[in-house]
């Protein structure tokens, strides 16, 4: 960053230094590390496992991560807001679990599928409570909610699984253009959440809140309602996911999803979303999922045992973390 | 049948590569056995069955297990198999009914699917056709009938058992209290208390003690599960009080070995999980050759096994009564 051309007194020095070449800005980012990956996992299985490369499969099998991948979107929006989640895996299960219940019992899908959703919110708003309202650190109090959830769960519904109406399984299985339902809606909700995280005021206010929550409050952001927001769309969306997943399944058990958190952390962490806030992509999240799936794929047909999978998935997040940090502590956003 | 299984596959396989070697041959098929999770002792002794048997038979054989027993935690598995293009999927399902669709979706492809140790509850039209150790109505009796012919069938006794929703444990568990109940040779048996020990050693152990101190008058200990077993005997041998509370169960010989050897238990029962694995691997075999037909009431011989009958819902067992281990004929078995 030396030069010799002699600076004018008169000039910033800051506003001097020469702007990050274009090729930089583009393509020095933490998603790249996932876009990367994504264009190297096919080249590495077609030489090893190329049965895990059909396109039909990794749509198919992406069905049974499309649950955490919705969840996983809106984490994203959390995490940059300077907050975590550790819940929604269990909220799912207790909604979906309720969600079954209540038809079992002879509720009607509509209205069953109200009392679902508004459990979600109640669920969600719990979480906002704890950590808007009585200022808890998020860690910690979701990972109490995220014990309390699952156990409450397991109280309701027992230790058996609960049927869903026949009529209302199989969404996995109905495809557009080839395309099963549940990545479409990943899909869908990822171009919305995008767009409100990059082109709304909402989007801007949120970047602010997780950058420094002190500042935006001074510049009269009204960063507890939009927490509060975000938790609650968390709660919403982690009971449309049950939805989505035991439509798939036609049962439901209260360890539904259990350890999902993990993966929804690892998807958020891996798409390039920075833990302390501040900084992340929707897009980075999206990508993840499907990274996470392709290579959780692989892995299966090559009949990996979980240890082997788990230390290569160790790896990788610690890698993306280390990425992610080194980019930002070398760009200014 | 072979045929059609590799055209599906084919099919489903679009671009991608199959690598079945020969597959055309009878014998060298493809047989994957799904275990519930990694780390369980008892899954190895199955697979040394397969293994075992594949090795006589001249088939390929896999294990693959997910790191838990949640309920959907073998779908991806499952999934994985059905496109590699395996010919057989043997599964120790870890839920009755969530994997419907999955092995739905295999049978579609023509892929033989067998419930291996354990069942498909409720489902049983998901699956070709079902591989138990005993016929497991007799667990609960016989069980009984060993803790009582071991304290002299008079006292106060408890159950340390897996977890609480583990479905073959509870029907065990169901039974035992229906023998107690109903047999007046155990009048004098007592059932004081059923604890759960999540087939976690810690817990199990802790469970144990809690049993000696809040049932003083306790003599005997029945614990239906190879971990509870093991845990159940580890107190009483550290608490040096074997002539007093007698534990039983059902445990693997090679953990229980040091116990029977000491004299802290005197007997404990089980089947051979070992001949599940040879069973279902000889069976796969007879049906793809269509040496046998997969229909009720079909008998056929397996090497040293002898002759097996497929039973109601298509259910095979290998023994027709639980083994009893005891310091007579502990030394000659090795799972």
């Amino acid at each position: 960053m030396t030069t010799t051309e002699p600076i004018a007194p008169t000039v910033n020095p800051l506003d001097a230094a020469p702007a990050r070449p274009l090729w930089q800005v583009i393509f020095i980012r933490p998603v790249m590390l996932t876009v990367l990956l994504l264009i190297l996992e096919p080249i590495v299985a077609s030489v090893f496992w190329p049965q895990s490369l059909d396109l039909q499969y990794i749509l198919s099998t992406f069905t049974l991560t499309a649950p955490l991948a919705l969840m996983a979107l809106v984490l994203t929006l959390v995490i940059i807001a300077g907050e975590i989640d550790l819940s929604p895996a269990s909220s799912m299960a207790l909604t979906a679990c309720v969600f079954a219940a209540v038809q079992q019992a002879g509720v009607p899908f509509p209205l069953a599928a109200v009392i679902c959703i508004g459990l979600g919110l109640v669920l969600g708003l719990f979480n906002a409570f704890l950590v808007v309202f009585l200022r808890l650190p998020s860690l910690i109090a979701t990972i109490g909610t995220l014990t309390f959830y699952r156990g409450l769960a397991q109280v309701l519904a027992g230790d058996n699984s609960i049927k869903l109406p026949e009529w209302y399984m199989g969404l996995n299985l109905v495809t557009v253009f080839g395309i099963p339902v549940p990545d479409l809606i990943v899909l869908v909700a990822a171009i919305l959440l995008a767009l409100l995280l990059s082109a709304t005021i909402f989007g801007r206010q949120v970047f602010q809140i997780g950058t420094n929550e002190l500042a935006a409050r001074h510049a009269g952001i009204r960063t507890r309602t939009i927490k509060t927001t975000l938790f609650a769309t968390l709660g919403v969306v982690s009971a449309l996911a049950g939805m989505m997943f035991v439509s798939q399944l036609g049962t439901v058990r209260y360890d539904l999803g259990l350890g999902g958190e993990l993966q929804m952390v690892l998807m958020a962490m891996l798409g390039g979303t920075y833990i302390f806030g501040g900084r992340g992509s929707i897009l980075g999240t999206f990508l993840a999922g499907w990274l996470l799936s392709i290579m959780t794929n692989a892995m299966n047909t090559a009949s990996w045992l979980p240890a082997t999978q788990f230390c290569l998935l160790g790896v990788l997040l610690i890698v993306s973390i280390i990425v992610t940090n080194f980019i930002y502590s070398r760009t200014q956003r | 049948m072979l045929k059609r299984t590799l055209l599906a596959g084919m099919a489903a396989l679009g671009l991608a590569v199959t690598f079945s070697s020969g597959a055309f041959a009878g014998h060298d098929f493809k047989i994957v056995y799904i275990g519930k999770n990694t780390g369980n002792p008892y899954f190895d002794s199955i697979t040394g069955g397969f293994q075992d048997a594949c090795k006589q038979i001249g088939c390929q054989f896999e294990f693959v297990a997910p790191a838990t027993a949640e309920a959907t935690s073998q779908i991806p598995l499952i999934d994985a198999q059905v496109q590699k293009g395996v010919n057989v999927i043997a599964i120790a399902p870890n839920s009755p009914d969530a994997m419907n669709q999955a092995l739905d979706a295999a049978r579609a492809k023509g892929i033989l699917v067998l419930a291996v140790n354990g069942d498909l509850v409720g489902n049983e039209s998901h699956r070709d056709a079902n591989i138990l150790p005993v016929d497991f109505t007799k667990t609960g009796p016989n069980q009984v009938e060993l803790m009582g012919s071991l304290i002299g069938y008079k006292g106060d006794i408890a159950i340390l058992s897996a977890t609480t929703e583990a479905p073959d444990q509870n029907t065990w568990i169901a039974a035992m209290k229906k023998t107690l109940a109903d047999d007046p040779k155990y009048k004098d048996m007592k059932l004081v208390a059923t604890v759960y020990g999540d087939d976690q050693p810690e817990k199990s152990t802790t469970e144990m003690e809690g049993l000696l101190s809040n049932y003083p008058n306790l003599v005997g200990v029945i614990a239906p599960t190879t971990v509870g077993v093991a845990a159940a005997a580890q107190v009483v041998q550290q608490r040096g009080i074997a002539d007093k509370v007698h534990v039983t169960g059902l445990g693997l010989p090679s953990e229980m070995k040091d116990f029977i050897k000491d004299g802290t238990v005197k007997a404990f029962q089980l089947w051979s999980p070992y001949n599940e694995g040879w069973l279902a691997a000889y069976f796969a075999d007879g049906v793809l050759n269509k040496t046998i037909d997969n229909k009720v009431g079909t008998k056929f011989d397996v090497p040293t096994l002898g002759s097996i009958t497929i039973g109601d819902k298509n259910v095979m067992n290998t023994q027709a009564e639980l083994t009893t281990f005891d310091a007579s004929n502990i030394d000659k078995f090795n799972f």
